[in-house]
């Protein structure tokens, strides 16, 4: 057992030092990785919604499927698995994706966040923890989307496989596909080294099962801490690097502060109502969106329609004006976040019964 | 001896399950999980709650034997 927790501590500080380089590389500032904004970058490349500034094929997501996808197949543990309420986890993510564009990150982003000294993160920590704690509450009320089943080979095959597609669309760069000239879009390490740090990214958090939700969520339900060390070692090691790479280059990449952060607003009470609806969601849907896509590449067909869920959910939030933006939240997007809360509650209601199955 | 089926169920749901099931205090459980994710989960778990575990590969499942 103590090797499993120092084999997440060790990756954890690997996964912060490439997050914190991936900046250096050219990644928007704090955003070494964010798989909201990455899927939603995505989501814009393909046309799904026509915000000019967040368009591009990550190709970080393309390396986190794939490396995990690898992973898997070494240790014989790629299994095509599915048919666990997919339509309601498509649900669950489109409103995890609102929350998150509420708060402009994902779970690892908002670490990220933390890490580069933005305080409005906090915000988005307590609100985060505390949809984690309302998840937990219907998970010990016997909340669950009842089993999946074995699927065909080619079921749990086709994701990493669309993941290549994406990689060939974002070399081959037909016009069709859209990529940002402005904006947190159009800025971003060159294609290799963000495939790259995605694949080591992917291969860790599938080895260690990384997950920014399951770490709070077994410390709580079973007092179990070896999530919850990944997640600190993460913040840990991105924070030292930020000092050390403001150190060695002169432009700081730790500005402890509120206003005026990076791709951030400063409303404390929408930052945080974004990120419990975003932990209340996922912990519905068993993990984080990071977590969530390593799963997608082990051949987990539910994960695979969550992430779609999730690009949709992008798709929505900037076509119908929900997603906030450095200017702050908007009327739109703090009506979809409380009809997100109300409908992820139902949810949780409806799927919990004292006696499952 | 009581047993409990978490195939198909991903983490927590199978560990939850074993807890409950350990609350009934009996001297040997059986619990059958299908992914090296829940058998690692549900034998950290009851390991940490003092029991034994000894796991046992069936085709693509793990049963996990836990005794006191």
């Amino acid at each position: 057992m103590k090797n499993e927790k120092k084999a997440i501590v060790a990756a954890g500080l690997v996964i912060g030092v490439i997050s914190a380089l991936l900046v250096f590389f050219g990644n928007p500032v704090n955003m070494g990785f964010c798989i909201a904004c990455f899927l939603r970058d995505t989501a814009g490349a393909l046309g799904f919604h026509s915000a000019p500034v967040v368009q591009y094929i990550r190709p970080e997501i393309i390396g986190l499927v794939l490396g995990a996808c690898i992973m898997a197949m070494v240790s014989g543990e790629f299994k095509a698995r599915g048919g666990s309420a997919p339509v309601t986890r498509f649900i669950l993510a489109v409103f995890v994706m609102i929350g998150c564009l509420m708060f402009l990150g994902c779970p690892f982003r908002m670490i990220l966040r933390l890490a580069g000294g933005d305080g409005n993160a906090i915000f988005g920590f307590v609100g985060f923890a505390l949809g984690i704690f309302a998840g937990v509450f219907f998970l010990k009320r016997g909340y669950t989307l009842k089993r999946s089943y074995k699927m065909p080979a080619l079921e749990g095959q086709l994701f990493p496989v669309l993941q290549i597609v994406f990689l060939i669309l974002l070399v081959a760069a037909p016009a069709f596909i859209h990529f940002s000239t402005e904006g947190p879009g159009s800025l971003h390490a060159s294609i290799w080294i963000a495939l790259a740090a995605g694949l080591i990214v992917g291969g860790l958090a599938q080895k260690t099962r990384l997950c920014m939700v399951g770490g709070i969520r077994d410390a709580v339900l079973f007092r179990e801490w070896k999530l919850l060390m990944g997640f600190v070692a993460i913040f840990a090691s991105a924070l030292v690097m930020n000092l050390i790479l403001g150190a060695v280059t002169g432009t700081p990449f730790f500005n402890p502060g509120f206003a005026g952060q990076p791709v951030a607003h400063t409303d404390g009470l929408w930052n945080a109502l974004g990120m419990f609806l975003a932990g209340f969601g996922c912990v519905l849907l068993g993990g984080c969106p990071l977590r969530q896509l390593v799963l997608s590449g082990e051949g987990n067909t539910d994960s695979a329609v969550t992430v779609i869920g999730l690009m949709v959910g992008a798709a929505v939030a900037h076509n119908f004006g929900l997603a906030s933006s450095g200017e702050g939240p908007t009327s739109n997007g703090k009506i979809a976040v409380i009809i997100g809360i109300a409908v992820v509650t139902v949810i949780a209601f409806m799927n919990s019964r004292k006696k499952a199955d | 001896m009581k047993q409990v089926d978490a195939r198909g169920l991903s983490c927590p749901e199978p560990v939850i399950m074993t807890k409950n099931a350990l609350a009934s205090k009996e001297a040997a459980y059986e619990v059958l999980v299908d992914n090296v994710t829940a058998k690692e989960n549900v034998t950290r778990f009851a390991s940490h709650q003092g029991y034994q575990v000894q796991v046992e590969e069936q085709g693509e499942d793990f049963l996990l034997r836990i005794t006191k």
